[in-house]
């Protein structure tokens, strides 16, 4: 299927349409706020949040017995705020650790919800009640008034968050400071986890309970690699999860039985994976070069160095001598021949007829600016 | 009880004690959301294992998501040695993508094989004792318990093997690597332990509850004692306890046992959490309460003494300057005064208080120490 074709369908087939919105959307939303979590060392705050909403949804349908998708997330919402409190008590009130607050508090909530939910199943016309959607995620079930709820929420979030920068920009980097600038930095906390528990629970219904903290995580953890200014992040992580959304709901949609969660979690993983090799001063990739680099430069003046001090020693400053003597001087013999011939190319020795080495004039005055630099060092 | 139900709480409780033991040192060492990152992880490893033999039975199973196990926690640290990212994300980065790598194999190709992810991550207890160990002909109990119970013998086993290790590393990581005690060899043997514990847990529990059995009984124990041994066996009898009433509940309310067990040890923590002696909620609140009490008539007795006998004696010393003096208000006054004269520190005649020979021993006590 070509280009093309592609996004003549995503405009006008209906499913391709909403799914990949809805993806796109909930791509956007926990991009943006996903990326406070990150900063503020919270990642698995979106898992724990994911998985304490089950309870919520449960009691919500129990309560309503209706499944719009509006009382669901606020079921959802509620429960998973609720969690989040209890993990932020237990670690203030006890000596146990956020860790195992968080892996508690979900375990405990999601088997809670387990029980309601197979509670429910038990009742008349639950087949329909479509609560299993909300486990595994099934985006390919999305309609319009799905998108349309997750859309008005989700701009809700992001204009919160907006209109909250500063104090969230605080909140993430210096609470203390702000604590002293007369800042309610409790209030902000509060408000800054309203804010991202809707934003998990308005993707539950697309990628499910276990795979949305991915999706709060990795946006996030790909966009902090590019800069280091919030702002940009922020406009980053959220392009990154629409763009991990939107590809998800496309590639899943070309493939036969290819769930659209789990790709859209691949996709947002590749993404991960290549800033964290290719980024500008963070990626791997460039580190590896710069230190292939900088082993490379060491080697050819430790080799200078040794020349130098055979030079001086000698009557003849010009006098060569064999790699075999250059070798026995240096501290590992390896690669000696090679930062040789790299030094001849540079113009910096000459190979004497003898298969012997020395200095070249240009290369006594690099040596001596070598040795002096090493002498500032030390 | 007929014999199933017998059965499925036997499975019960050795799931639980099994859950328990490395979960304790999970809870310690602050690396409890590896549990969760794990267990789910372990999905790929029975999904590549399934496809290889497929045979839901094969130990060769169990081998393969214990790999996939030890393969997150190294991918784990991996990305932490890179510091791109935080740890905590790097655990949210990896687990998922594995998972998801395992449901898009379940779906793209095990089709109408007996293997779905709602089997993976929920389990089904009510099944175990249909899956039986037969040997040598003879039907010897549903296989979960040999397999579960074996893997409660190797943990504990493990642990005793090497108590005196784990406990100094857990606790003074420093000392243990300093002494010659590799603190990598010690997590990763850890972290083999929790995943074959999972790996064996999941059909019986599912990857989720795994979690909960690992780390609630443990952080319960955690509010209930300081020495290791004791937050072991209570780790272990917690797990139990929560897994016999989850079992019951469930029972009584027909729905799933997996879920009812976690519930249970949440709530088993919950009551630790409120009541426990010394670090309970209740506790922390009453000491809280009886400071402030003890505070006051601290402050009583010293503030009378300080100025008994005095010329001033006769305006300092009188119940309504109380509120002058330590802005108390007239209610908080009346309480600290009624409690300081029934334990006899001070007599009050006509406003004006008196500290008793009682009073005056506190009083100089305190201002000695």
């Amino acid at each position: 299927m070509g280009l093309g074709e592609i996004l003549h369908n995503l405009v006008f087939d209906y499913t391709l349409r909403t799914v990949a919105l809805g993806s796109g959307v909930l791509g956007v939303v926990s991009g943006a706020l996903g990326a406070f979590a990150v900063l503020r060392r919270q990642s698995l705050l979106g898992d724990s949040v994911s998985h304490t909403a089950l309870p919520g949804i449960a009691i919500a349908f129990l309560l309503t017995g209706a499944k719009s998708p509006l009382v669901m997330i606020i079921g959802a919402a509620v429960a998973g705020w609720a969690g989040t409190l209890l993990v932020m008590g237990i670690i203030k009130t006890t000596r146990i650790k956020s860790d195992s607050a968080l892996g508690l508090v979900l375990s405990v909530f999601f088997g809670f919800g387990l029980v309601l939910l197979t509670f429910i199943q038990k009742m008349p016309n639950a087949r329909q009640s479509g609560l299993e959607t909300f486990l595994f995620g099934q985006a390919t079930a999305l309609m319009e008034r799905d998108v349309i709820v997750m859309a008005v929420l989700g701009a809700l979030a992001v204009i919160t968050m907006l209109i909250l920068w500063k104090e969230f920009k605080i909140l993430s980097f210096d609470p203390e400071y702000g604590v002293t600038q007369g800042f309610p930095m409790r209030t902000v906390e509060v408000i800054l986890t309203t804010v991202l528990v809707i934003a998990i629970v308005v993707g539950l219904q697309t990628v499910g309970v276990v795979l949305m903290s991915a999706m709060v995580v990795a946006p996030a953890a790909a966009a902090r690699q590019w800069t280091d200014r919030l702002g940009l992040m922020i406009f980053l992580a959220a392009l990154f999860g629409a763009i991990a959304g939107i590809s998800g709901a496309v590639i899943s949609s070309l493939t036969l039985r290819l769930p659209t969660g789990p790709t859209i979690v691949l996709c947002i993983s590749a993404i991960v994976l290549v800033s964290m090799m290719l980024a500008p001063n963070r990626g791997l990739f460039w580190n590896w070069i710069r230190r292939w680099y900088n082993r490379r430069l060491l080697t050819l003046n430790a080799v200078l160095a040794d020349m130098y001090e055979l030079a001086k020693v000698h009557d003849d400053p010009s006098h060569a001598h064999p790699a075999a003597t250059i070798e026995a001087m240096s501290y590992r013999t390896g690669g000696v021949r090679r930062s040789l011939d790299a030094l001849e190319e540079s113009g910096l020795v000459q190979r004497s007829r003898m298969d012997e080495w020395a200095l070249t004039p240009k290369g006594m005055a690099e040596a001596e600016k070598v040795i002096k630099s090493m002498e500032v060092k030390t | 009880m007929t014999s199933a139900q017998i059965e499925i709480q036997l499975v019960a409780v050795v799931v639980a004690a099994a859950c328990a033991l490395p979960g304790v040192f999970l809870v310690l060492r602050r690396t409890a959301m590896m549990s969760d990152a794990i267990s789910h992880a372990i999905l790929l490893g029975i999904v590549i294992a399934f496809f290889i033999t497929e045979d839901l039975a094969s130990p060769f199973l169990v081998v393969a998501a214990t790999l996939t196990g030890v393969l997150t926690v190294s991918l784990v640290e991996l990305i932490n040695k890179t510091r791109l990212v935080k740890e905590d994300a790097a655990i949210g980065l990896v687990f998922p993508a594995l998972f998801s790598i395992g449901v898009i194999l379940i779906s793209r190709y095990a089709g109408d094989v007996h293997l779905d992810t709602d089997a993976v991550l929920l389990g089904e207890l009510a099944f175990a004792p249909f899956n039986r160990l037969v040997v040598f002909g003879y039907d010897i109990g549903p296989r979960a318990f040999y397999l579960m119970g074996g893997i409660f013998l190797i943990n504990l086993v493990f642990i005793i093997l090497f108590f005196k290790e784990l406990k100094l590393a857990t606790f003074d990581a420093g000392l243990a690597a300093a002494l010659g005690f590799s603190p990598w060899l010690i997590h990763y043997a850890l972290m083999s332990l929790v995943s074959v514990t999972a790996v064996g847990a999941f059909d019986a529990v599912g990857s989720i509850l795994v979690v909960a059995l690992m780390i609630a009984p443990p952080a319960a124990a955690y509010l209930l004692t300081d020495r290791l041994s004791y937050m072991l066996v209570l780790s272990g009898l917690i797990g139990i306890v929560g897994a016999l009433c989850g079992y019951w509940l469930a029972h009584f309310l027909d729905v799933s046992i997996a879920g009812s067990m976690a519930t249970m040890v949440g709530v088993l923590f919950g009551a630790v959490f409120l009541m426990a002696p010394n670090r309970g909620i209740v506790a922390i609140a009453r000491r809280k309460i009886r400071q402030k009490w003890e505070f006051a008539q601290h402050m009583l007795v010293i503030h009378l003494f300080t100025h008994e006998d005095l010329p001033e004696a006769v305006t300092e010393c009188r119940f309504e300057h109380l509120d002058e003096h330590m802005r108390w208000d007239e209610s908080f006054s009346h309480r600290v005064v009624d409690r300081a004269e029934k334990q006899g520190f001070v007599k009050c005649r006509d406003g004006f208080l008196n500290l008793t020979e009682k009073g005056r021993g506190l009083a100089r006590g305190i201002i000695v120490k």
